[in-house]
């Protein structure tokens, strides 16, 4: 008389399975919570640059994006650097405008919080650049971000 | 009425209609966080403000041209060179004219007087210079920076500046070394 059964033929019983639903659920969860849908099509190819001191940007509804580079369809377009804004091209004078709207968008208490990030081809040259911060100025947007990539190693 | 059993509803599809959901999300999501170096652009200036005169020794001249070459305080230089030349330019040297000014300033958090170098960067490019360039560059006086920073921090709290925990002793540290980096009106002579 032993105590401890042994259990001659062992039959791998078959996994429970029905808690399966509730971890790809939970899983499913986590992914619509983390999930943005992008609301612009780029127009523009903005392959940024690399750099090492680069900073996360924090709150994500709080970011303005300005996108600056070669067009896409360079045969319609042509090879120069465009400026786009939301979904379509723009002119250095429809900054002021853009940084007005965006302001509009935002919470009261959020609107001086506002930074705006420059995404820009590495290839574009500085004119462009630098007329879109003197609009930015301007229009007193003074916080920027210039994205740009980890460099590797 | 009589008692009808309610037939139980077969759970098994369950985790498949979960499964196209969670395939769904996953190929949507974008999980990009936007990084990148993070500045302030000065306030807009009155159009009949007087320039304010700088002391020659106290700016250290970065010019950047339409071809991506560098001129550092007359001379021509490369990005490498960059950080050391800023590093050197911004250490104490009250009695050689070679180097910029000191003056004393007055820190509240610690309670004395600290002295301070005078010296200011000047950054001017092209508005043909490549952008790659200018990022180089801005990345590399960055670095600097943040060098003179993790000295200063180890020197007086043994621990590098990222490390530092206490929000006030990041406070003492940004004052200690101040990031004085001027941009000038870019100039249009390479052409774009």
């Amino acid at each position: 008389m032993s105590r401890f059964k042994v259990k001659k033929n062992k039959e791998a019983g078959a996994i429970n399975t029905s808690s399966l639903p509730d971890i790809i659920f939970m899983l499913l969860f986590f992914f619509m919570v983390t999930t943005t849908m992008r609301e612009t099509s780029p127009k523009v190819k903005t392959k940024v640059p690399e750099a090492s001191q680069i900073q996360k940007l924090e709150k994500k509804s709080l970011v303005s994006y300005i996108l600056i580079g070669p067009p896409i369809n360079h045969r319609l377009y042509g090879d120069n650097s465009r400026i786009q804004l939301d979904d379509q091209f723009a002119t250095v004078k429809d900054i002021g405008e853009f940084v007005a709207r965006e302001r509009q968008a935002r919470n009261e208490a959020d609107r001086n919080k506002i930074t705006t990030s420059l995404k820009v081809d590495e290839s574009t040259k500085m004119g462009i650049v630098t007329d879109v911060k003197q609009q930015l100025r301007k229009s007193s947007a003074l916080k920027i971000n210039y994205s740009a990539r980890r460099a590797k190693k | 009425m009589p008692k009808r059993a309610t037939p139980e509803i077969n759970a098994g599809s369950m985790a498949d209609i979960a499964f196209l959901l969670l395939i769904f999300f996953l190929v949507t999501t974008t999980m990009d966080v936007d990084t990148g170096i993070i500045r302030k652009l000065p306030p807009p200036v009155e159009k009949n403000q007087d320039d304010v005169e700088v002391n020659d020794r106290n700016v250290l001249k970065i010019l950047v041209n339409s071809h991506d070459l560098l001129l550092i305080d007359g001379q021509r230089g490369d990005v490498n060179m960059l950080k050391a030349k800023v590093e050197d330019f911004m250490s104490l040297h009250p009695n050689n004219p070679k180097y910029p000014e000191v003056k004393p300033k007055f820190i509240k958090e610690l309670g004395k007087e600290v002295m301070l170098s005078k010296g200011v960067i000047s950054l001017k490019n092209d508005r043909g210079t490549s952008y790659g360039m200018y990022i180089k560059v801005q990345d590399e006086l960055a670095k600097a920076f943040h060098e003179m920073k993790d000295q200063k921090s180890l020197q007086m709290y043994g621990v590098k500046y990222d490390q530092l925990v206490d929000p006030a002793k990041v406070k003492i540290i940004n004052k200690l070394v101040p990031v004085p980096i001027s941009e000038a009106e870019p100039e249009n002579v390479g052409g774009e």
